[in-house]
């Protein structure tokens, strides 16, 4: 023991022989860098499309993975990890890393790591690798962008930095796939831990650290350091671990952030050395980066708003205009195959199969066109680096909200889903801020409102002009979005009066050179995220709607077969003979079929739902609404897009009738006095119950997911419905 | 009013001396002495912004804040807010 106390290298040796076991199993190589360190298009140029995108344990961290080829008989997993520019995390995201790397029993624990550097900027990327050195991993650096350093005059001295680092380093540029085949014959060989440390924790830190190294049995002091830093943050502590850590820190008196500053510093003096001795600049050019003229025109005081503005409605024009046709095919399509099989086959599973799974299907996979359009621009703008500048435009402007720049890229995805919206928030590191966006991001309109604002404006504003330019219409569909976006804001403030703040808000973020979108990273993005929406969400959609098809067509006891032979001895009185029915039906074919619209809303109203609707009635009276859109809501708290489907089946409407008739029907609903049911107040009423009301079970699930409590989903639950009974009552009282 | 004038005068004095990477004009370059906000300093040092370090004010959002600065001969941009900028203390 003593022997081992006096030489911890030593011990580190023997802990990496007993560490990952060789062998068997495919070597696990992790990728990390600095973020815009052409990370993802290493691992891209590595994987191809061998690759796949699932969680971290614990966490929902999107964990991308894949495997590479190296040699004619040797594959590795790569795992892609997120950007980070140290081992001190600051966001969710990159407590990812640290969960990772600090376990050695984990069954993920990577083999060794490939660290992706820009060589434009060497000293700030070397800090993150040479911390990692110190955690005694082993490493390649992969020294990316090296076109554009020469570019820019800058030579550096590889045999002399390789020795200076202790690792191999791999010159690239990772976006032509230059260097990748040089980095596959490395990767391929079983590296050992560089034997080069930058730097050691100070000798007053010792007996804290070798305390740590021997409880938690760690093959390195470093590593006990970040035990003594992070141990709040580290997942896979037990409570206990964390007491003892937590008593231990106290009692040496550990100031982490003292400490971490001159680490920090202390990394920075010696990497200044380093390159000192093997970078030289011969900077030919005093140009302007064209990234900064650039920036002149796009976060112009004027300017750079108008693009934006140009850019949002772009965005939206591709969302709800072009996305309409291929969605209209799926639709087409899924009705298609839906009677085909009703056509040739009967039975109660059938219509289980085609009225609850392949309806609800057609309701997941019609959102596929505008997922892969929304998150295609957005990867688009992301890959240029224009988002970065978007934040910075809008920052100012949040704040007073209690809101931050990094809210309004979440914010503006909620006009398409809520749910990737809010697994965007992700990047933010405040707490605060964060759980402020999850919470206020539904209340943006998203596209499932669509149908519901379409379908009851057209019923109730006229298709008329208004002032000579805006369509009356255009204008009631836009009052909803800028009522939603509103109610968002004034949200977010309230909160950030209620809220206490455990953390501070930063906005330090560096911006990105601008540069072409690389294309097969903007069709990756698409595909990974339409996978995960139809896999994910689809599960629960498809589930809720089964059941909300069980609900609807089965009725307590004997009800749903007495209403309908009711309605049948009323059909039929007028008749002779049931053979004049008959042959009634026979030529009047409008008739059979009418017929048949109302043994099915018959049946509806004696179904479980239908029951639930009346049950419900007297709480949604004052709002102007009767049993009939009591089961519409209930039915559309899965989905809002539920709601057309459900009133088109209540109103005794086939499925497959236009909207057209649709809105014949509704306009020819009766109320009790034999007036026009949907009056403007009702459907006024509708709509605002419609644009705060969360009628969404999978935005639920995924703020369940993201804040890991069932506080938040609960709480945005209950204020958004309240929120959306007291505005509706009011809208109905005043204006009926 | 003499006391106000006064006052008003040390102010300046005071500020003079404590210039940060907030009070650069468009364009100027400084040359960061230290960092005065701890925990911000990390966030700033991991980012580059260390003690030595020339920076530059290239530009400021349409609404005045964030601002926008270049580091170093390398020549990359960092978006930190006024208030971020304020603690970052530049060398005389």
């Amino acid at each position: 023991m003593a022997a081992i106390l006096s030489n911890p290298s030593a011990a580190e040796a023997v802990a990496l022989q007993t560490g990952p076991a060789a062998g068997a199993r495919p070597m696990r190589i992790a990728l990390i860098g600095n973020p815009n360190s052409g990370k993802t298009s290493l691992f891209n140029q590595l994987t191809g499309l061998n690759q796949k995108v699932g969680n971290f344990p614990g966490v929902t961290v999107d964990r991308k993975s894949g495997f590479a080829q190296l040699t004619a008989t040797q594959r590795a997993e790569i795992v892609d990890l997120p950007g980070t520019y140290s081992l001190y995390p600051k966001s969710l995201d990159e407590k990812v890393i640290t969960d990772l790397l600090y376990d050695k029993t984990s069954a993920s624990y990577p083999d060794f790591v490939v660290v992706t550097v820009d060589a434009n900027n060497l000293r700030r990327s070397l800090l993150l690798f040479t911390q990692l050195g110190d955690l005694g991993l082993p490493a390649v650096l992969a020294l990316n962008m090296m076109d554009v350093a020469e570019r820019h005059g800058v030579n550096i001295d590889l045999p002399a930095l390789e020795r200076e680092l202790g690792v191999p380093i791999i010159p690239m540029n990772a976006r032509k796939g230059i260097g990748v085949a040089a980095l596959k014959i490395v990767m391929a060989q079983r590296l050992d831990a560089p034997p080069v440390r930058c730097w050691q924790p100070d000798e007053k830190l010792l007996p804290l650290v070798r305390q740590i190294r021997y409880y938690f049995d760690l093959h390195n002091d470093y590593l006990a350091l970040h035990y003594a830093q992070q141990f709040r943050q580290i997942g896979f502590l037990s409570a206990d671990d964390k007491a003892y850590l937590q008593e231990l820190t106290q009692k040496y008196g550990f100031d982490a952030t003292a400490q971490q500053a001159s680490e920090t510093i202390a990394r920075y003096a010696r990497i200044n050395e380093i390159l000192l001795e093997t970078v030289t600049v011969t900077r030919t050019e005093t140009r302007e980066p064209v990234s900064n003229r650039i920036d002149r025109v796009l976060t112009h005081r004027v300017g750079g708003y108008l693009i934006f503005l140009a850019i949002l409605f772009l965005l939206f024009q591709a969302i709800f205009a072009w996305a309409q046709y291929p969605m209209d095919w799926i639709d087409q399509g899924i009705s298609a195959l839906s009677a085909t099989i009703q056509e040739n086959f009967h039975g109660p599973l059938i219509r289980l199969l085609t009225e609850g799974v392949l309806a609800g299907l057609g309701g997941v996979l019609i959102f596929i066109p505008q997922i892969a359009l929304l998150f295609g621009f957005l990867a688009i703008l992301e890959e240029t680096g224009y988002m970065a500048r978007v934040t910075f435009l809008m920052d100012k402007l949040m704040r007073p909200f209690g809101l931050s720049g990094k809210s309004v890229v979440p914010l503006i995805s909620g006009l398409a889903c809520a749910v990737p919206a809010i697994m965007g928030a992700r990047t933010i590191e405040s707490w605060k801020d964060r759980m402020i966006t999850i919470f206020v991001t539904p209340l943006m309109s998203c596209s499932a409102r669509i149908p519901v604002y379409t379908v009851l404006v057209a019923l109730v504003v006229p298709d008329e002009a208004a002032w000579g330019i805006f369509n009356l219409r255009g204008v009631a569909l836009m009052s909803l979005y800028l009522l939603g976006l509103f109610s968002a804001l004034a949200s977010a403030w309230v909160l950030k009066k209620v809220l206490k703040a455990r953390e501070r808000s930063y906005f330090i973020m560096e911006f990105p050179v601008y540069q072409w979108p690389r294309w097969k990273n903007v069709g990756l993005t698409i595909y990974q995220k339409v996978q995960a929406f139809v896999l994910q969400a689809g599960k629960v959609i498809v589930a809720i709607s089964v059941l909300l098809w069980v609900l609807a067509s089965y009725g307590p006891g004997q009800r749903q077969e007495e209403a309908v032979s009711q309605l049948m001895v009323r059909q039929n009185i007028g008749f002779s003979s049931p053979q004049a029915m008959a042959r009634y039906n026979q030529e009047h074919p409008e008739y059979k079929e009418d017929l048949a619209r109302r043994v099915a809303s018959a049946r509806l109203e004696n179904s479980y739902a239908g029951t639930f609707g009346h049950l419900i009635e007297p709480a949604i009276r004052p709002l102007g609404y009767d049993w009939k859109i009591g089961i519409a809501l209930l039915t559309s708290f899965a989905a809002r897009e539920v709601f057309v489907g459900t009133i088109s089946t209540i109103y005794s409407v086939g499925q497959d009738a236009d909207m057209g008739t649709l809105q014949q029907k509704l306009s020819a609903e009766k109320d009790a006095n034999g007036q026009p049911f949907f009056t403007p107040a009702r459907a006024f009423s509708l709509l605002v119950f419609y644009v705060f009301a969360m009628q969404c079970m999978s935005t639920l699930a995924v703020t369940y997911r993201e804040t890991k409590s069932w506080k938040w989903p609960l709480a945005q639950l209950l204020y958004m419905t309240g929120l959306a009974y007291v505005a509706a009552f009011a809208v109905y009282q005043v204006l009926s | 009013m003499a006391l106000f004038r006064r006052s008003s005068q040390q102010v300046a004095v005071s500020a003079a001396t404590r210039r940060t990477a907030k009070d650069l004009r468009l364009g100027e370059s400084g040359t960061i002495c230290c960092l005065e906000d701890p925990e911000m300093a990390l966030k700033l040092l991991e980012m580059g912004c260390v003690p030595g370090v020339k920076v530059r004010l290239s530009g400021r959002a349409p609404l005045g804040d964030p601002l926008m600065l270049v580091l170093g001969d390398q020549e990359y941009t960092l978006s930190v807010r006024a208030n971020e900028a304020a603690t970052i203390l530049l060398k005389e």
